[in-house]
């Protein structure tokens, strides 16, 4: 490759990587800006004194450190169920043979075909008939059964339909049965499938909007993104140092596990998540 | 050591209940595993579009406590809806243009970082960061950024540009929806279509270009039929993730200005949680998932077509 073309390239590069990286740039720097300055021209790079209230206002105006647990524990536990749920039922539909299974898996995928919003209006109503809004069962408990986890379903019985059976073969030949099979041997050999999809789950449930605005009312019960839409003045204005401040606070700690393992993570979502 | 006893209680056992033979005890385990997930889908899936049918036939109004059979009444205000077509245009226009951004944006990010060019896992992780960044967050940094006096005027206006108030114009408040949301997500799709192109054989690009073939013409030729699955698969994804997207919406422009970004979803949010229609909400979730399957089988047919290689 010449000198040039190369030169080109990393030019190309890096003009194309601004507007990827300067809004968290922004985002943080903004935080620390005295009110005045964050709308101020020109635009600074850097405030020019740096100013931690609006990092003190977010947990004055809004319980966030325990909105933050919600969202942190609801993510974990939709997470690991969605992992046991699927890794279950891909197993069965690709290696498992039974009367009726053909039906049951396209009975399964329809759910693939429907968008949260469209069934929002009856789960409502289903949650509410049973006592249940204002609390986080519907966003535990939709998530690991329904729709969304039937991605993750179908990303492990792809996974298993390409994976050699051999050794499951073998161990139960050695007389294991279905169930030691399962979770002995195919398990630890579909660890990098499990990793995607753990990722694909994390972050959906970090990232549910409308869900939590519509199934819950109390700010105590609030997960962040919903949080974060509600540091507004009296007139309805967003407050913009705290927003941003806020949405610092959400955003930064995933960003750097990404950064420290994103080699495992981008790598293991090209290579076994979406093959199907 | 454990594998001797196991062996012998499946001997043990088989012995004691002959009821239990291999296919019987295959089928149970089978039930079982699928079990879960089959009910999830009868409770949260099956039966919320069964209801979401039926409500659709009904008059229902929550504020005033109303739940009338009205049979089609609500499909033919959906016919005569002066808003719809508005919001069905407008829902097109996001679709196409995220779609055609996306794919576009991504396909060039990933032959970029396909190079033999030191540091491409830095600026791979660079173009995907945003992707792990909450969505929300992501959204208000952009209506930060996108306000009349905010970061990207400011920045023009360093260089004598003035630029316009990116969320009230029609135009430029659905092409800065558009924009937001690819940037978000189109480090999903680069990793994709990364993967693609480390498949393709190098051989073939270099027989090629023995029999005097450009780099344009390699790309069209050779690249791009090789990785038709990868195109068909991000496209699916991207198509009928664009059906869905909500947050944005709601924080960037709640819709406006006028119903200029008002897609689908949020009008359906609209009608159904701000103004307590659920009856002609859930018409509109009927719509919505038809346009979805619609899209969905459309794609599957098409892969027949114009995909060349099946892995």
């Amino acid at each position: 490759m010449s000198h040039k073309l190369k030169i080109t390239l990393y030019g190309l590069l890096c003009v194309l990587c601004v507007p990827f990286v300067f809004p968290t740039w922004w985002m943080v720097t903004s935080s620390f800006k005295p009110v005045g300055e964050i709308f101020a021209f020109p635009p600074s790079p850097l405030p020019s004194s740096w100013d931690a209230s609006a990092y003190r206002q977010v947990f004055e105006l809004q319980p966030f450190a325990t909105q933050y647990f919600n969202s942190l524990y609801i993510a974990l536990l939709v997470t690991a169920g969605t992992m046991v749920v699927s890794a279950m039922a891909g197993y069965a539909f690709a290696r498992i043979r039974f009367p009726g299974q053909n039906v049951f898996f396209i009975v399964v995928l329809v759910g693939l075909l429907i968008p949260s919003e469209v069934t929002i209006v009856p789960l409502f109503q289903m949650f509410h008939g049973l006592g249940l809004t204002d609390t986080h069962w519907p966003l535990i408990v939709v998530p690991i059964l329904g729709a969304p986890s039937v991605m993750a379903t179908f990303i492990m019985r792809q996974f298993f339909v390409s994976l050699p059976g051999e050794l499951e073969e073998a161990a139960r030949v050695d007389g294991l049965g279905r169930f030691g099979t399962f979770v002995r041997v195919a398990i630890p050999l579909a660890r990098p499938a499990l990793g995607a999809v753990a990722i694909f789950t994390f972050l959906h449930s970090w990232n549910l909007y409308l869900e939590p605005i519509v199934f819950l009312s109390s700010p105590e019960k609030f997960t962040l993104p919903q949080a974060l839409t509600q540091f507004v003045d009296t007139y309805g204005g967003p407050m913009w140092n705290i927003q941003l401040a806020a949405a610092s606070l959400t955003a930064l700690p995933i960003l750097v596990v990404f950064v420290l393992a994103q080699r495992q993570f981008i790598e293991g979502l090209a290579h076994t998540g979406l093959k199907g | 050591m454990t594998l001797t006893r196991t062996r012998e209680t499946a001997a043990h056992r088989a012995v004691v209940s002959p009821y239990w033979t291999h296919r019987r005890r295959d089928n149970l385990v089978g039930y079982l595993f699928i079990g879960p997930q089959l009910i999830g889908s009868a409770l949260f899936v099956l039966l919320p579009l069964g209801l979401v049918l039926w409500y659709s036939l009904h008059e229902w109004n929550v504020l005033a406590g109303t739940f009338e059979f009205t049979g089609g009444d609500n499909y033919a205000k959906l016919l005569n809806d002066s808003n719809l077509g508005e919001v069905l245009g407008g829902t097109a226009m996001f679709s196409i243009g995220l779609v055609v951004f996306n794919l576009s944006l991504a396909l060039l990010l990933a032959v970029l970082l396909n190079q033999r060019l030191r540091g491409t896992t830095f600026f791979r992780t660079l173009f995907f960061s945003p992707v792990v960044v909450s969505l929300v967050a992501w959204t208000i940094v952009w209506r930060f950024l996108l306000q009349a006096d905010g970061g990207i005027n400011g920045l023009l206006g360093t260089i004598g540009v003035e630029g316009p108030n990116w969320l009230r114009g029609d135009a430029t408040a659905m092409v800065s929806v558009i924009v937001v949301q690819v940037l978000k997500n189109v480090g999903l799709n680069m990793v994709l279509f990364l993967a693609a192109l480390q498949g393709v054989p190098r051989q073939l690009h270099e027989a090629a270009q023995l029999d005097g073939a450009g780099a344009w013409r390699r790309f069209t030729r050779i690249t791009v039929p090789l990785i038709s699955p990868t195109i068909l698969l991000t496209s699916i994804i991207t198509v009928v993730g664009s059906l869905q997207v909500f947050a944005q919406i709601a924080v960037l422009t709640q819709g406006g200005p006028g119903v200029s970004t008002t897609v689908l979803v949020y009008y359906l949010y609209q009608q159904a949680f701000q103004f307590h229609h659920f009856g002609y909400g859930a018409t509109l979730s009927i719509l919505l998932f038809a346009i979805v399957a619609a899209l969905t089988l459309l794609q599957w047919r098409m892969r027949r077509k114009w995909v060349l290689y099946e892995s």
